[in-house]
């Protein structure tokens, strides 16, 4: 009796968790259905607005945002929004760089990702597969204005689908104006100018050339913003090098960028401590004229203004000089973008919020909140006249045509290691043409991994 | 229904689970191991995975720096946890205070440990180098400088990690029975004479654990040198699983389920060999 009554419990007792375990993926399919239900309502519910015009009844989209990225005018666009529109945006705040590119690439593949996703233009774009991910916005009414530059970088084969997040930038050398007034030095044209100044600043006990290695994104950029003379100087080498013809290291012209990087090291003008450095104390130390230079993208001119509103105009900005001072023009950076989410469940919405972020209404909210850091991607669209001193600076560069896209935004070519190849070089941890060679082999899983011909 | 068959029912829900959560995922990283995938899709490449992860310096340098981080780790965790717990199995009043100020450290998260270090090692503003200054030393660059990066890493990791092997070793020495020490004290031998054949041997099953738990610990280390240099300066203080996790990042997914490959090879003939010598000493006792 006894005996039996323990194979019933036994038996009791498999069935039942056999049962939980079942159980467990019964309600999974059930919460799957809810949301479809779900969907299907948020549509209907978008549908019945689009008739009504306004006051529509609330929306609210997802947002997916960079830490690092200002987002002062994107938050007054928002507030507008919601103000003409009732569409509320729900900010998510994620880690930049190889972090955030890594969350992004896993919410995208389990399908957990926002309604719009915030990212970068150019090479790294690739890397999301936008033709799976993201909606092909190429044909819509609100991309009419947008100038056609920005539209190759934010798209795939022909189809465009990045809305531009700001307005364009530069990658050059930010300088203390204040320090060249009273060193009475000039803007240099040549790298040897600037090597010669860089010494008069050393002279003069301050630091010449600010390196921020510990946020090792920073050390890229003396090598990036050379790309305006690699491509005056060999206009081919962005296709070449894509196509494995050319590579950095038996490029002369492309190599300078590296030899460049470490003279700046070799010559003793880097603060010491660069390799502890952050990015914040690196502007504290332009700010307050304790270093000269900083190369440095100008989206860091708001981050200035906001912890030393009273410096700002103290800071300029100057191309990266090459060798020969007739070819002297900038290296642009196009602007991040958003891109909507293929499979949200609010299409409809979402894209009522491009547009408006590309309406008039929706520039002049951002530009009320943020001053630009370069020109605008969106035609007839006019830089305020109490614009940043560097921002003027770099005016002349592009009213003489004298500007060039970064790298990134021509070659699909970007190696993942490149900040700290960089901070080799640029702490000259190991020659630069060893470097450029690493850098060069670094490249090659990228390009095998994105299935580019030629690799 | 035979005992048999019931004995199974009853181990199903768990063998369901554990294999597929563990089982299957081991397996399938043996193949994508030997792919090139993006999560949606995937290309068979045979070794190119295996090949570029051995042949390229910023992926290589790993296996000699997560050599040197184990050894070290481990080497200096066994020799100080066992001094360090003999002085705490001695006579001295604060005894139990001190046992928990060793063991501390190990309370307390990696992170938080990592980023306290790497702000008291900064060159100029830390604390450490601040102090050399007053008596006029000049301080170093702790984690900048590329040839000594790894050595305070692996300093911070002792700190944190030797409380652990202390408490070990004190539970060791606790367990030697009282009458050797009585036949040691009728014979007249010194104290060296107990640590030595007393202590030493006695407590092998403790210092076996130690060394097992501290190196394959070393072996896979990734928090405290992502928090405290990201393996850098350049690639300095890589070690193998910051290493993967780069790629990881990159997106070359098939190079970096490689690289785990790699690791668990790696861990594996490493720390078997070494295990069958540590517990054929025990048994020669």
């Amino acid at each position: 009796m006894s005996k039996m009554l323990h194979k019933g419990f036994a038996v009791l007792c498999s069935i039942m968790m056999l049962s939980t375990v079942l159980v467990g993926c019964g309600s999974k399919e059930e919460a799957q259905s809810k949301t479809e239900d779900k969907k299907e309502s948020t549509t209907v519910n978008a549908e019945v607005k689009t008739e009504e015009a306004k006051p529509a009844e609330k929306a609210t989209v997802t947002l997916l945002m960079d830490k690092d990225f200002p987002k002062e005018g994107v938050d007054a666009v928002i507030a507008q929004m919601e103000k003409d529109l009732n569409i509320v945006t729900e900010l998510e705040i994620i880690p930049g760089g190889a972090e955030g590119e890594n969350i992004r690439k896993t919410r995208l593949a389990t399908g957990d990702m926002t309604d719009i996703c915030f990212f970068n233009t150019g090479s790294l774009l690739p890397t999301l597969n936008p033709e799976q991910n993201f909606l092909d916005i190429t044909d819509e009414a609100y991309m009419a204005n947008v100038d056609e530059g920005f539209k190759v970088t934010a798209g795939v084969n022909g189809k465009v689908y990045g809305i531009p997040a700001s307005s364009s930038m530069v990658g050059g050398w930010l300088y203390n104006k204040k320090i060249y007034e009273e060193l009475g030095l000039s803007v240099p044209k040549t790298w040897a100018e600037l090597m010669e100044n860089c010494e008069k600043i050393k002279a003069a006990g301050k630091t010449a050339v600010i390196g921020s290695y510990k946020d090792d994104w920073t050390s890229q950029l003396i090598l990036l913003a050379d790309y305006y003379n690699v491509q005056a100087e060999n206009p081919n080498f962005a296709a070449d090098y894509t196509a494995n013809k050319a590579k950095f290291a038996t490029t002369p012209v492309a190599l300078r960028g590296f030899e460049k990087l470490q003279e700046v090291s070799k010559r003793g003008f880097l603060n010491k401590d660069a390799l502890a450095t952050t990015y914040d104390i690196a502007l504290k130390m332009l700010a307050e004229g304790s270093g000269a230079h900083y190369p440095m993208l100008t989206f860091a001119l708001p981050t200035i203004e906001a912890s030393f509103p009273d410096k700002i105009q103290d800071i300029g900005v100057f191309a990266q000089p090459g060798d020969n001072p007739d070819k002297n023009g900038l290296t642009v950076w196009m602007p991040n973008a958003f891109y909507i989410n293929k499979n949200s469940e609010k299409l409809d919405v979402v894209k009522k919020w491009a547009e408006y972020y590309l309406s008039e209404k929706g520039i002049a909210a951002y530009a009320s909140a943020v001053k630009p850091v370069g020109p605008f991607v969106i035609k007839g669209a006019k830089l305020p006249e109490d614009s940043y001193a560097g921002v003027k600076d770099m005016l002349p560069y592009f009213d003489a045509g004298k500007t060039a896209p970064a790298l990134e935004f021509v070659s699909a070519v970007k190696g993942p290691n490149l900040p700290q190849i960089t901070i080799e070089c640029g702490s000259d941890l190991r020659p630069a043409e060893e470097c450029a060679a690493i850098y060069d082999k670094d490249v090659e899983k990228q390009a095998k991994q994105l299935g580019l011909a030629g690799w | 229904m035979t005992k048999k068959h019931y004995s199974y029912i009853l181990i199903l829900p768990a063998a369901l689970i554990y294999s597929v959560i563990f089982l299957l995922p081991t397996v399938m990283s043996f193949f994508f191991s030997m792919t090139r995938w993006t999560l949606t899709d995937w290309e068979f490449i045979g070794f190119e995975n295996f090949v570029t992860f051995f042949s390229e310096p910023s992926l290589n340098i790993g296996f000699k720096n997560t050599i040197i981080y184990a050894t070290m780790t481990s080497g200096l965790k066994v020799v100080l946890g066992l001094l360090i717990g003999v002085f705490l199995c001695s006579n001295i009043k604060t005894k139990n205070y001190l046992r928990s100020i060793v063991f501390f450290p190990n309370l307390l998260s990696t992170l938080a440990v990592g980023m306290t270090f790497s702000s008291l090692m900064h060159p100029t503003q830390g604390l450490i180098n601040q102090m050399l200054t007053v008596f006029n030393i000049t301080g170093i660059d702790w984690l900048g400088n590329v040839k000594l990066a790894l050595f305070s890493i692996i300093g911070v990791d002792v700190w944190k990690g030797v409380g652990v092997a202390t408490v070990i070793y004190i539970a060791g020495i606790m367990s030697i029975p009282m009458e050797y020490n009585e036949a040691l004290m009728i014979d007249g031998g010194s104290s060296w004479d107990k640590f030595w054949n007393i202590t030493l041997p006695l407590c092998r099953p403790a210092m076996n654990s130690v060394i097992i738990l501290s190196f394959i610990g070393g072996l896979r280390t990734f928090d405290l040198v992502w928090v405290m240099t990201k393996g850098g300066p350049g690639f300095a203080t890589d070690l193998l699983a910051s290493i993967i996790y780069k790629q990881y990042c990159g997106g070359f997914y098939g190079l970096s389920t490689a690289g785990n490959v790699i690791l668990f090879l790696f861990v594996a003939v490493l720390v078997i060999p070494l295990y069958i010598f540590l517990n054929k000493k025990e048994v020669d006792l």
